[in-house]
């Protein structure tokens, strides 16, 4: 067991080792003429206007909290998946429980149409007040 | 003698994992070419097969631009992660059976935990961070678009994955890679002996990985005509082909994890043994490769068959479809 970690740390060493060296030989033998042009940032030939580090879709961080509790419950299941055969009926009607109540959750997220990647037409009417 | 065998393994799977992505860099280009009727690279080398050595050595060649406006240290950390990550999953795949030795067992998979599915599955999350600090970091707006798609559709199919795991588990309660081909060499391998649910799980997960990989149909991080390069539009160079080949290394990854999940790894029955001596060993490797290029020659296949799906699409196919199937899977077999 103890072997296993040190061939995994030696194997991590040579991959981390090998990426290194290829990185500083590219640096020795590339050219590098930077000048003020080159190193803007890429925009179709528009100058770039503002900086990107803004505030995004807040739907990207609604899916990240839902992943989040679907993972954790996720990583929960797995010693429980290993060993419910051997404990029995009581393992396999508390986890029905928790996956109840979890799709409990799910249903509420679907139902608040926070799934929805594009509303329609009708529904931004309702919150918007018109058609856009 | 113990400790110069291990690092001869290792030096080994450094080198497998390594050695496969030029030659899938130029599987891919010949089936892309005789998918569409073309030639394909056929120039450097005998058919073409030096091709992918001239494009490391092209872009070993190349100037490294970094944007003045890039936050610099996440920008240097993301390809590093993005390759590495992929290289350290590898380390949890047995990818050849147990060599019987005098006095030793030796085992073909760099390091085999107890618990290597779950040390496999905390690795493969880490791939999320890759593209959303490459993204992130260029400060370019084609970037962050593709980095936050990159990362939310990760996490959207990552769940499927983690199902599909769990469903693993159900079948055969082992938390370890290596064990259970073990256990498919003894009551056969997963697809076959649980037929509706291995199928149907096979198929979630293939989706799921597709999805991971990044590739075709779900390819939408890098969505050429909307988005430039997506993550990478910013990255030259050395840290593009960091980029590039963390990518083939993961596909490659992915298929050597479904093969072992799904396919019994490097069991054959009848052909190889799960244990036993170095003829034995050689010909599962081979077993494994087989699959693995069979599972990777799919993957080009639906690439170049399938047209990009729509993100909303993506994102219904996976939170409205395929997710409340796996819970819903999941529940049933626990039942039965």
């Amino acid at each position: 067991m103890l072997l296993d970690f040190g061939v995994l740390l030696l194997y991590i060493v040579i991959a981390c080792g090998f990426l290194t060296a290829a990185l500083v030989a590219g640096r020795i033998i590339r050219p590098n003429k930077p000048y003020k042009d080159k190193l803007t940032t890429y925009e179709c030939g528009e100058d770039t206007i503002g900086t990107s580090f803004i505030q995004f879709n807040v739907r990207f961080y609604v899916i990240a909290l839902i992943f989040l509790i679907f993972e954790v419950e996720i990583v929960l299941l797995f010693p429980w998946a290993v060993v419910y055969k051997n404990v029995g009926l009581i393992a396999l009607i508390e986890m029905g429980v928790f996956i109840l109540i979890l799709l409990a959750g799910f249903a509420y997220v679907w139902s608040q149409k926070d799934l929805e990647w594009v509303k329609s037409e009708i529904e931004t009417e309702k919150e918007h007040g018109t058609n856009l | 003698m113990n400790i110069v065998l291990e690092l001869v393994k290792v030096l080994f799977a450094f080198v497998l994992v390594m050695g496969i992505v030029p030659l899938l860099i130029w599987l891919e280009r010949k089936i892309s070419a005789w998918i569409q009727g073309r030639v394909g690279p056929n120039r450097v080398g005998p058919f073409g097969l030096l091709q992918p050595l001239a494009d490391v050595v092209k872009l070993l060649f190349k100037e490294d631009i970094v944007p003045t406006n890039a936050d610099k240290g996440m920008y240097f950390f993301a390809p590093l992660l993005a390759m590495v990550a992929p290289v350290i999953l590898f380390a949890f795949i047995p990818f050849g059976p147990d060599i019987v030795l005098a006095d030793y067992t030796f085992k073909l998979q760099v390091c085999d935990f107890g618990v290597s599915i779950l040390f496999f599955m905390a690795v493969l999350s880490t791939a999320v961070f890759a593209v959303a600090f490459g993204g992130w970091a260029s400060n370019n707006k084609y970037s962050l678009l593709g980095g936050i798609r990159a990362a939310s559709q990760l996490v959207s199919y990552e769940l499927i994955l983690s199902g599909s795991f769990l469903y693993i588990l159900l079948k055969w309660n082992t938390l370890s890679f290596r064990e259970l081909i073990e256990k498919q060499a003894a009551y056969g391998w997963t697809i076959v002996s649980d037929f509706p649910f291995s199928l149907l799980f096979f198929i979630l997960f293939f989706i799921a990985a597709l999805a991971e990989n990044k590739r075709a149909p779900f390819d939408l991080p890098e969505a050429e005509p909307e988005l430039v390069g997506g993550y990478h539009t910013e990255y030259s160079s050395m840290k593009f082909a960091m980029f590039f080949m963390g990518e083939y290394i993961a596909i490659t990854v992915m298929c050597f994890c479904m093969s072992v999940m799904f396919l019994g790894g490097y069991h054959f029955p009848g052909v190889v043994d799960v244990s036993g001596n170095f003829l034995n060993a050689l010909l599962g490797l081979a077993v494994i490769l087989a699959k693995v290029f069979i599972l990777i020659f799919i993957y080009m296949w639906i690439r170049w068959t399938l047209p990009r799906f729509r993100y909303d699409i993506l994102m219904r196919l996976s939170w409205h479809y395929l997710l409340p199937l796996t819970v819903i899977l999941i529940l049933v077999k626990a039942l039965i």
